[in-house]
C-alpha cells in the first residue's frame, strides 16, 4: 500500500496521520509534514499510525529527526501504533523517547 | 546552486559515479549518496559489489577506474543509491602467492573492514545457507542515534565494581522472564538487578560481530551443535553481533546497543567492551576469506617468513598490530566505539600480543600501545589488558602501561586461589589485598591498575572452583584436552555435586570467603556472571562451545542460592559504603593524618603481630578510616581477620580510639543472615577484645 502522510494542525498539537508502508523511499515524504507541522511551533507532535502497516529503520530515522527537529519540550505522541511497529519501537528504546498511546483525542479530554 | 563536489562525474550503467573521498575509510553517507573508501597495498584492481539486501546475486558491479584510486585507497562515491537496503563488499585483483603473503582472488567477494552493520548472520542460530557466494555482508549504517545528554559516566576507576558478562548467557535462559531472551534488548529489562547486586560496570564479552558457526560441528557425546559461542573471533571490528540484537533481522542492532548504553549510563553503569584485535575469523592458511586476507593479507597479519600465519592468539592467525595501516583500524574502531557508542572502556583480550613486532618479538614501546594511551578520544576510556597471550609472553606487573593501562590481575587470581584453599603464603595474599603494590607500586601505577578477580569466563566459576579439584570438558569435544589445567581448585571433599551436608557448607563457606576477600581488596573488583548465584558448569572450565544451560544463567539460582546472593550483595555495598577500600594511591604503611594509626597495619591472631611465615594460614589487617583516599575523606575503621587454617582460632583485635567501638559486618563462619549484616546495621561486638573465627572463615569489623 503507498504511504501517506497527511499533516492536520488542532490548537498546540500537530497531527500527522501515517498510512501503508514507510522505508527509505518515502521516508522523506514523513520528514517534509515534520518540517512543516514544526513551523507552527505546537507542544505535541501526534503521529497517527493506526493505518500504518509497516516501518523501516529510515522510518525510525525520522522519527529521531522530528524529536531533535521539536526540541525537548515538545512531546511526541505514537498514537494507536500497530504491534509490529511498537515492538520495533521497545526493543530499538525508541519507546522511551515518545509517548505511546492508544487514542490521543480521549486524552486531551481527560486533561482539558 | 548545486554543490559541484556532489556532481556526478561517472556512470556504470544506471549509476552515477564520482571519484570519492579517501578519508574516512569505509561507507559514509553524504548528501545525495554514499563515499566508499577501502583499502589495499597490494592490490591491482578493486571492484564495488552492490546487493539489494539479502540477494543472492549481485544488482552491480562496479569497478573503481583507475583514476579513483589514490594511493593505495580506492575510493567512489555512487549517487542516488538506496542505501538502506543494500548490502556491498568488494573483489580485489592482485598476486595470488601465499609463499609472498598474498591472497589475492577477485572470484571472492570481502566484506568491508569498516563496515558499521553486518549482515548474514542476522538471527542468532540459523544455519546460514553456506552456498551464499556472500556470507558477511557490509551494510551501511545511521549516526543519528538521539543520545540526549549522554555521555560516559567517567567513574573513577579504583570506584568501579565490574560484572563480566555474556550478553546471550545472561537473558537466553527461559527463566529469565524477559521479552527478548539472549539480547542486548533484554539486558535493558535487567538493569534493576545490576542495581540491586550493587556493580556500577558490565563488561561485555565480545559483541563484535563474529559467526557462532565458525567451526561448528556436533558434540560427539549429545549430537548438539557445538559453536563459537563466546564470540572470541572477530568477523568485523566496527560491527555489534547481528544475533545478539532482537532487532538484527531488521538490521536495527546499532540502535538496540546504543539504546542499551543510554539505560545503562542513566542508571549509573558503565560498559566495558571485552575486544579482539590478536586475531580474526579468518584463521590460518585454511581458513575462511572473508575480509583481511583477501583485502592484503600481507598487511593485516604477522606471516613466517615462509607465508605461513603465526599463531600467537592460539587461534590460526595474529593481527599485525603494530603495523601503521593496522594501528590505524585499531585506533579508529576503538575511537567509532567511544564516540558513537558511548562506550566507557575496553578490555582487550591477549592484550601482550598487541606489543609484538611483525616477527612476533616484544617491543619495549609497542608504537599501538601507546597511542592508544595518549589518544585524545580515548582520553577518559578505560583500557585493561589481559596481559598476556597464547604464545607464552606473559606481562602482568610488566605491560607497557604508559600510566594508562589497567590489567587482568592473573596473579591476583592464582594468589587467592591458593591462599583460599590453604596453599600459598600469607605474603602474596597481602599484596593482592593492597592491590598488588609489588606489581604496580615502583612504576607509579596506583591500584586501580589491578583489575582483581578469582574468576572470570576462562576457567571454573565461583561454584566449581569449590567444587571440582579438576576439568570435567568432556562436553567440548575435545578429550578433555582443552582449557587449563592450572586452576587452583579445591572440592571440599568430593568432586562435583554432592548431598554431603558438611562438605556444602564448607563450599558455602568457601565461596563467600572468596567473595569477602575480593570486596575487601584495594583495587578493582571483578566479577563473573552468575558468581553471585552460584552458578555452576559441572566443572567445564572452556565453555566457549556451548549454546546451552552449562552457559545460561538460570535466574531460578535467585531463590535457591538467596543467601548467597543476600552475601554478595551486601559485600558489595559494604565495598561500596566504605571509600578505604578504594584508594587512588597505594598504602604507605605509616600515619600521614595524624590519626596514630598507619594507613594500613597488620596483625595476626595476636594484635600487632602478623605472622608472615610461610606455613602461616592466618592474617588480619586494620585500616584507618582517617586515610580513606589519602585523607581527604573520613571513613570508619576497618578489620578484617582472615582463618584460611583447617581449625578454628581466636584472634586478639587491636585496639580502636577512645569512644570507637567494633561492629561486626562479616562473619563467613556464621550460616545466612548472620554472615553479613547490611551496612550501616552492624551490630556491636560483645567482646571488644577478641574474637573466635571457625575454621576456613573471615571476619570483618567496622570501627565506628
Amino acid at each position: 500500500m503507498a504511504f501517506t502522510a497527511t499533516l492536520e494542525s488542532s490548537g498546540d498539537a500537530a497531527k500527522i496521520k501515517l498510512t501503508g508502508e514507510l522505508d527509505a523511499s518515502s521516508a522523506q515524504i514523513f520528514k517534509d509534514e515534520i518540517e512543516k507541522a514544526a513551523v507552527n511551533k505546537p507542544k505535541h507532535l501526534v503521529l497517527l499510525l493506526q493505518e500504518l502497516e509497516y516501518m523501516a529503520s529510515a522510518g525510525l530515522r525520522v522519527l529521531i529527526f522530528a524529536k531533535q527537529k521539536m526540541g525537548v519540550d515538545v512531546d511526541i505522541y505514537v498514537v494507536g501504533a500497530q504491534e509490529m511497529i511498537l515492538d520495533t519501537l521497545e526493543k530499538t528504546g525508541f519507546i522511551q523517547g515518545v509517548i505511546a498511546v492508544d487514542d490521543y483525542d480521549s486524552l486531551e479530554l481527560q486533561s482539558a | 546552486m548545486e554543490r559541484i563536489d556532489i556532481h556526478p562525474t561517472h556512470k556504470h550503467g544506471d549509476f552515477k559515479l564520482r571519484v570519492g573521498r579517501p578519508m574516512p575509510f569505509g561507507a559514509s553517507l553524504i548528501p545525495g549518496g554514499v563515499n566508499f573508501s577501502v583499502f589495499s597495498s597490494y592490490a591491482t584492481s578493486c571492484t564495488l559489489v552492490l546487493f539489494k539486501r539479502h540477494a543472492k546475486e549481485p544488482i552491480a558491479e562496479i569497478p573503481f577506474p583507475d583514476e579513483f584510486r589514490i594511493g593505495n585507497v580506492f575510493t567512489m562515491t555512487v549517487f542516488d543509491i538506496d542505501y538502506e537496503n543494500i548490502e556491498y563488499g568488494y573483489r580485489m585483483d592482485g598476486p595470488f602467492n601465499p609463499q609472498a603473503g598474498h591472497y589475492f582472488d577477485k572470484t571472492k567477494i570481502l566484506l568491508d573492514p569498516y563496515a558499521k552493520i553486518i549482515g548474514g548472520r542476522d538471527i542468532w542460530g540459523v544455519t546460514p545457507d553456506w552456498n551464499d557466494i556472500y556470507q558477511h555482508r557490509s551494510r551501511i549504517s545511521f549516526d543519528d542515534f538521539d543520545w540526549e545528554n549522554d555521555r560516559p559516566l567517567e567513574i573513577a576507576p579504583e570506584d568501579q565494581v565490574i560484572y563480566e558478562m555474556h550478553v546471550r548467557s545472561f537473558t537466553r535462559h527461559p527463566s529469565s522472564g524477559v521479552k527478548h531472551p539472549g539480547t542486548f534488548a533484554a539486558i535493558r529489562e535487567k538493569i534493576s538487578y545490576f542495581k540491586e547486586l550493587g556493580v556500577n560496570a558490565i563488561e561485555l564479552m565480545p559483541i563484535y560481530e563474529f559467526d557462532e558457526f565458525e567451526h561448528s560441528r556436533p558434540s560427539p557425546i549429545t549430537g548438539e551443535l557445538l559453536v563459537k559461542y563466546w564470540g572470541y573471533s572477530t568477523v568485523g571490528f566496527f560491527a555489534p553481533k547481528a544475533g545478539y540484537a532482537a532487532t538484527g533481522k531488521l538490521g536495527m542492532q546499532v540502535d538496540e546497543v546504543k539504546a542499551l548504553v543510554k539505560e545503562l549510563h542513566k542508571n549509573g553503569l558503565e560498559v566495558i567492551l571485552d575486544v579482539v584485535f590478536n586475531h580474526t575469523a579468518e584463521g590460518d592458511q585454511r581458513g575462511p576469506t572473508i575480509s583481511f586476507r583477501g583485502l592484503d593479507n600481507k598487511t593485516y597479519y604477522m606471516l613466517t617468513p615462509e607465508g605461513y600465519y603465526f599463531n600467537f592468539s592460539g587461534c590460526g592467525n595474529t593481527l599485525n598490530c603494530n603495523n601503521p595501516i593496522v594501528r590505524n583500524i585499531v585506533l579508529d574502531c576503538l575511537r567509532y566505539w567511544a564516540s558513537e557508542y558511548h562506550i566507557d572502556g575496553f578490555r582487550f583480550d591477549l592484550a601482550a600480543i598487541l606489543g609484538r613486532d611483525a616477527w612476533g618479538y616484544p617491543l619495549s614501546n609497542p608504537p599501538l600501545l601507546e597511542t592508544l594511551a595518549f589518544d585524545p578520544i580515548l582520553a577518559k576510556c578505560k583500557l585493561i589488558a589481559e596481559a598476556w597471550d597464547a604464545g607464552g609472553l606473559y606481562q602482568v606487573g610488566s605491560f607497557p602501561a604508559y600510566g594508562r593501562w589497567a590489567e587482568w590481575n592473573g596473579k591476583y587470581r592464582d594468589s587467592i586461589r591458593k591462599f583460599l584453599k590453604g596453599d600459598g603464603t600469607v605474603g602474596d595474599a597481602a599484596q593482592c589485598l593492597q592491590g598488588s603494590p609489588n606489581l604496580y607500586e615502583s612504576q607509579g601505577r596506583g591500584p586501580a591498575t589491578s583489575i582483581n578477580f578469582i574468576t572470570a569466563h576462562d576457567g571454573f566459576t565461583l561454584a566449581d572452583m569449590v567444587s571440582y579439584n579438576d576439568k570435567h570438558n568432556e562436553a567440548n569435544g575435545e578429550n578433555n584436552n582443552d582449557g587449563c589445567n592450572d586452576n587452583d581448585s579445591w572440592n571440599c571433599g568430593a568432586e562435583g555435586w554432592t548431598d554431603d551436608s558438611g562438605i556444602n557448607a564448607l563450599r558455602s563457606r568457601q565461596m563467600r570467603n572468596a567473595i569477602a576477600m575480593l570486596m575487601v581488596s584495594q583495587g578493582v573488583p571483578m566479577l563473573l556472571m552468575g558468581d553471585e548465584l552460584g552458578r555452576g558448569q559441572n566443572g567445564n572450565n572452556n565453555t566457549y562451545c556451548h549454546d546451552n544451560e552449562l552457559n545460561w544463567l538460570d535466574w531460578d539460582l535467585l531463590k535457591t542460592n538467596a543467601n548467597l546472593f543476600r552475601f554478595v550483595k551486601n559485600s558489595i555495598a559494604f565495598r561500596n559504603a566504605h571509600p578505604v577500600l578504594r584508594n587512588k594511591y597505594h598504602f604507605q604503611n605509616r600515619d600521614y593524618v595524624g590519626s596514630g594509626y598507619a594507613d594500613i597495619t597488620w596483625h595476626g591472631t595476636q594484635a600487632w603481630n602478623a605472622d608472615w611465615s610461610p606455613s602461616c594460614r592466618t592474617i588480619a589487617f586494620l585500616l584507618c578510616g582517617k586515610h580513606a583516599k589519602a585523607g581527604t575523606v573520613e571513613d570508619n575503621y576497618i578489620y578484617v581477620a582472615i582463618n584460611m587454617h583447617w581449625e578454628a582460632n581466636w584472634f586478639e583485635i587491636p585496639g580502636l580510639p577512645e569512644q570507637l567501638r567494633w561492629h561486626i559486618s562479616v562473619n563467613t563462619g556464621c550460616t545466612s543472615p548472620d554472615d553479613i549484616w547490611e551496612p550501616g546495621t552492624e551490630p556491636k561486638l560483645e567482646n571488644q577484645h577478641g574474637i573466635l573465627l571457625g575454621d576456613r572463615s573471615i571476619v570483618i569489623l567496622v570501627g565506628k
